[in-house]
């Protein structure tokens, strides 16, 4: 068993760094709390590549298979026996992989911010949002337990919302943090109601115990839980598709992923950590977690997976090819490449070679970290020099920003699936599980792989080629060795992490996977990524009037593109006509006319009422005697003739 | 431990308050007093486990008992269990809070002091009390003391806001003195709790009782439809008088409802579950809505109230021991939270005079630590992990989950909506206020929180971090008690 501590410690020193930047920055560390932040993160980086190697090489795999761990689980709140909310940590491959990716992407822009975001006022509050944000994310990835992993996920939540609305006296970056939180509340209100039916139908929160109940469709809780129906679906089927909802609002999957262009109001290093290499991620790692019961008992859901991945990764490509803001190109280009590791669970099944998808999507999950992280990097680098995220304001860097150029190029060549980049093998595993389980999606994303390599050509020919650079006055070089450490280092991964046999150490049933590589397969991929980079060399290289050409020849596909297929303007029109002034404002201009109306007339009627019986007590004698004698008459004739 | 010093406390603080020379006196006495009450509360709570750990498992502890009417068979009957500690705790820490905030009433200061001592008492008094007609008399005490609160020190259309509060809940103290007088009549003449749980009353009876009981303190804890006394006494109340009205007052409701209607008439309860659960989830989610649409700091805290406490009847309704330990819970840390998100509207608007969203902005820049209390209250108000009302909602919900048929799951959705809407109400308040750039230039000149503010509001954060991040405690106070209410719906 591992070592409890050590692996503790890794979310928890950030969340020291959160408490204590938090607290004292401000006013006491000042410059220097980015330097505690940066040193509290490389002993958490550190500590989670020994786990990782403890894990993979010292545990090892025992039966063929590796070990799942949980060295601690705490009761932190008990609802009855059996069922409890558990604070724990989980060790079994996809946990100690994302370990891994986060505490390092999380240490490059610890690194990289010291430079990026000198000088800034708030300095020692982003340094302290983004321990927040780490420990959040770690606690997140380790979470032995349903709920647990609800907890962690509301945290990275709200993180985001604090480093979105960063620059919080800019009305648009707070309108981001807004938008990015409540969408995705939205979404978690799905998981939440997922998670209940979850626990009820498995009498368990516990992550392990719950699987485990949940995929033997011989025990009783299945057999309950897929009698009772609503609406034609099994209790479970439901259960794993609003789960599936969260999720997908965490990842900007479509039709949740409206906020998460407009969250690049954020600082760069915050988008490349949160939006692109972890936090959006989230998404498929529930899925992946979930994994045996999505594949074995809701088969149904799992398609439905595959074919929201697929839709999103084809409609964030055709909007990233027409956007001219370099952050929000990145940002679709994220929500497509997500989409890619959607599917890739969607395609797969459990267990050995039709495992495939699995392995492929955290293979996927993991390069893309790299290389997304290093594209939105260097897209800070270039931000940081020429001040705009308009690609139109900018053209022949190369010569200003080497070491940006270069790296950003590597990205750019990783992402489009370019051998022998990373994102070229896990890319390739990806559509081979398509192909394999899905013909429909894989069409889907070999138009989707041509379409990336296009749109991230386009971007890197406007930053880099183009028009040539004016210089105006005098310019800051590329931001020195701790802006480009980090840009270098991620480029050796986005470079070299393909040639992880990746396989070997994480499949959906912890044995290992031998991935065969198909030479004639990987023709038609390659073959259209590098038809799209020639594309794009053709139309950008140098400026020219060929794009508006295009442009105007796609006529109302590019609009609707362009516009990104007013699918915000529908959200507007829901949230701003149906729930502001169709729900909102009826009800509180109901509470204030007609519940308080109505105690409102109680009190007046009660007051108009004794305004006329005041008059009774007159204080004149003469009417007391006469109300007596009508009284006297009135019951003598009562008891008279009424009740004898 | 004592229980008679829970009210020794303050009524002596109050005796003090009154023969005090001078404001800073009366100030510093009701402080001292304030924090001898906290240690008190402490300690009980202390004494409380030490019981428990000793397997000491009467249903009360701490029991006294002396006659006072012998003819009519009332008597002084304390003793406390979990539910009761735990609102006593919470009482003690608004009572801290409030008497901080009011550091600078300029106006009738040891008048103002008297009174939210006294109504300090009338809660802690109701808390421990096992006899009804004490329990009724000490409930009664509470409620003067809000009526002067708002009428003398209150602002806006306060004469009005105070007659609507006053007369609502004596209408709902009234509707209660007969419920009271029915159970006194049936179980052979004895308005004694804990032996009222021993006799079981026929089902008719109960039948009528319940709603009496029931929608007489529902009208304190703003039961819909009966709540409008809440957005019109809380905007016209004074801080102190808020955070008193939603942290204490608004839990002595709640506490009656399920204390005295749901487990002396557990029939009665199981009759009216549904309608309970009916009006408490259409009460969350109006609320909320009507919340998004307010401008007014104190509406917008005031209708999400209404939402919150919404959980705490919901639960009740809900009849399973998980979803009862959520609704106390709620209770709690609703507490904590509207006294705190009122101290905070309360800094905010002693500064900018102005308490509309629309007319704030950029407050961030000016005063870091206000907005950062801000911030933490509403995250608290919209349910986030590690913060007190995410505890509360989500035992609410799984405990709710238990009940397998349509209706709870659909009115346990429906509840669980208002998640998002709490998210878009609290984040547009704060964002309005809070974030964006500063619109009105005279803001700049605005000073953050003063020692008394700041301590006000440490203490209140740290009550709501204590339960957000350690909820154990606070469950293991709560769900033994909530057992013995079940066991005894359940007919054991």
């Amino acid at each position: 068993m591992p070592n409890a501590t050590t692996i503790a410690l890794i979310p928890l020193l950030p969340l020291a760094g959160f408490l204590l930047l938090g607290l004292f920055g401000r006013k006491y560390l000042k410059s220097s709390s980015g330097l505690i932040g940066t040193a509290l993160l490389l002993t958490s980086t550190i500590l989670a590549l020994y786990t990782a190697y403890e894990y993979f090489f010292v545990y090892g795999k025992v039966n063929g298979a590796y070990q799942q761990f949980i060295p601690l689980q705490l009761t932190w709140l008990e609802f009855s026996k059996g069922v409890s909310i558990d604070m724990g940590l989980l060790l079994d491959p996809i946990s100690v992989m994302m370990l891994v990716v986060v505490s390092f992407i999380s240490l490059m822009v610890h690194i990289y911010s010291l430079g990026y975001m000198k000088g800034e006022e708030r300095f020692a509050t982003y340094y302290s949002f983004l321990g927040l944000f780490t420990f959040s994310m770690l606690g997140l990835v380790l979470a032995s337990n349903i709920f647990q992993i609800y907890i962690f996920w509301e945290l990275v939540g709200v993180s985001s919302f604090l480093l979105i609305g960063y620059y919080y006296d800019k009305p648009s970056a707070v309108a981001a943090s807004k938008k990015a939180f409540i969408v995705t509340r939205f979404a978690d209100l799905g998981f939440l109601i997922g998670i209940l039916i979850l626990s009820f139908s498995s009498g368990t929160l516990d992550f392990t115990t719950l699987i485990q109940r949940l995929t033997s469709p011989e025990s009783n809780e299945v057999k309950t839980a897929v009698v009772s129906t609503f609406l034609g679906a099994s209790a479970l089927t439901w259960g794993a598709a609003l789960v599936f909802i969260g999720g997908a609002g965490k990842s900007a999957m479509f039709p949740l992923h409206i906020w998460l262009p407009d969250a690049m109001e954020g600082p760069t290093p915050v988008s490349a950590l949160i939006h692109a290499a972890t936090m959006v991620v989230a998404g498929v790692y529930l899925v992946a977690r979930l994994f045996p019961v999505f594949a074995l008992t809701t088969p149904a859901v799992l398609e439905i997976i595959g074919w929201v991945g697929a839709i999103s990764a084809i409609i964030a490509a055709v909007i990233a090819c027409t956007q001219t803001d370099i952050k929000r190109i990145l940002a679709y280009s994220t929500m497509s490449q997500i989409g890619y590791m959607m599917f890739a669970l969607g395609v797969s099944k459990y267990g050995g070679e039709a495992g495939l998808g699995y392995t492929a999507s955290m293979f996927h999950l993991f390069t893309h970290a790299m290389f997304k992280a290093l594209l939105f990097l260097g897209a800070g680098a270039v931000i940081h020099y020429i001040h705009s995220n308009d690609m139109r304001d900018m053209g022949g860097l190369r010569k200003y920003l080497p070491v940006t150029h270069i790296t950003f190029l590597i990205a750019c060549l990783a992402i489009a699936g370019v051998p022998p980049f990373a994102g070229f093998f896990s890319k390739e595993e990806i559509l081979l599980a398509a192909y394999q389980n899905n013909m429909a999606i894989y069409w889907i994303a070999l138009i989707t792989s041509g379409l990336t390599a296009f749109y991230m050509f386009r971007l890197y020919f406007n930053i880099f080629w183009s028009k040539p650079h004016e210089v105006h006055g005098e310019k800051h070089g590329e931001g020195g060795f701790v802006m480009m450490l980090p840009l270098v280092l991620l480029a050796v991964g986005a470079a070299a992490a393909g040639f992880i046999p990746f396989g070997e150490f994480v499949s959906s049933d912890g044995k290992a996977l031998v991935s065969h590589f198909h030479l004639e397969f990987s023709i038609a991929p390659v073959g259209l990524g590098l038809a799209g980079i020639f594309a794009a060399l053709w139309l950008y290289k140098k400026q020219n009037d060929k794009p508006q050409k295009l442009a105007a020849a796609l006529g109302g596909l590019y609009n609707a593109a362009y516009h990104k297929f007013y699918i915000d303007e529908i959200y507007f029109f829901i949230t701003k006509k149906v729930l502001f002034n169709l729900i909102g404002r009826p009800a509180a201009w109901f509470d204030r006319n007609i519940v308080d109306g109505m105690v409102n007339l109680t009190g007046n009627t009660t007051q108009a009422v004794s305004e006329g019986i005041k008059k009774i007590q007159s204080g004149k004698v003469q009417q007391y005697a006469i109300y007596f004698l009508a009284g006297v008459i009135v019951l003598a004739t009562l008891f008279i003739y009424v009740l004898r | 431990m004592n229980l008679l010093l829970l009210i020794g406390a303050p009524l002596l603080t109050a005796v003090a308050v009154l023969l005090s020379r001078n404001k800073a006196q009366v100030k510093w006495i009701s402080l001292v007093g304030s924090v001898a009450q906290l240690a008190l509360a402490f300690a009980l709570l202390y004494a409380f486990r030490q019981e428990r750990a000793q397997n000491n498992m009467s249903q009360m502890l701490f029991e006294l008992n002396y006659k006072l009417f012998d003819s009519l068979n009332i008597n002084f009957h304390f003793g406390v269990d979990g539910i009761s500690v735990a609102m006593i705790l919470l009482t003690s820490f608004v009572v801290i809070a409030g008497v901080l905030v009011s550091w600078n009433i300029e106006k009738m200061t040891k008048e103002f002091y008297f009174l939210l001592i006294l109504l300090a008492l009338g809660a802690y008094g109701f808390f421990i009390s096992l006899d009804l007609f004490i329990l009724f008399f000490f409930l009664e005490i509470s409620v003067i003391p809000k009526y002067l609160l708002i009428g003398i020190w209150g602002s806006g259309k306060k004469e009005y806001s105070a007659n609507k509060l006053a007369l609502m809940l004596m209408g709902g103290s009234a509707l209660i003195l007969v419920g009271m007088l029915g159970l006194y009549f049936t179980a052979g003449h004895s308005f004694d709790i804990m032996t009222l749980s021993k006799t079981s009353i026929p089902a008719n009876i109960q039948n009528l009782l319940f709603p009496l009981l029931f929608v007489g303190f529902g009208v304190f804890t703003a039961l819909f439809p009966l709540h409008t006394w809440v957005p019109d006494g809380h905007s016209s109340a004074p801080t102190a008088g808020s955070m008193f009205l939603a942290g204490i007052s608004m839990k002595l409701g709640g506490y009656g409802c399920l204390r005295i209607a749901t487990y002396l008439l557990p029939e009665g309860a199981k009759e009216y579950a549904n309608i309970i659960i009916i009006l408490s989830a259409i009460a969350i989610l109006y609320g909320a809505f009507a919340t998004m649409m307010q401008k007014d700091l104190k509406y917008i805290n005031a209708y999400s109230s209404v939402s919150h406490v919404g959980f705490s009847l919901l639960g009740i309704g809900m009849l399973t021991q998980t979803a009862i330990t959520g609704a106390l819970m709620q209770m709690v840390s609703h507490g904590l939270m509207t006294a705190l998100f009122f101290a905070v509207i309360g800094m905010i608007y002693d500064r900018t005079h102005t308490r509309m969203t629309n007319e704030m902005g950029g407050l961030m820049k000016v005063m870091p630590f206000i907005t950062t209390v801000f911030f933490i209250v509403g995250l608290c108000s919209l349910g986030l992990p590690g913060l007190s009302g995410f505890v509360a909602e989500m035992t609410v919900f799984m405990g709710s989950w238990e009940n397998s048929d349509a209706f709870h799951r659909i009115a346990t959705i429906a509840a669980a909506m208002s998640i998002v809407v709490t998210a878009v109400y609290i984040l547009r308040a704060i964002g309005q206020t809070a974030m964006g750039p500063i619109t009105n230039t005279s803001h700049l000149q605005l000073k953050d929180a003063a020692w008394n503010e700041k301590l006000a509001a440490i203490i209140l954060v740290a009550g709501i971090i204590a339960i957000g991040i350690a909820p154990g405690w606070l469950n293991d106070l709560l769900r033994p008690a909530a057992e013995e209410i079940m066991n005894r719906i359940a007919g054991k």
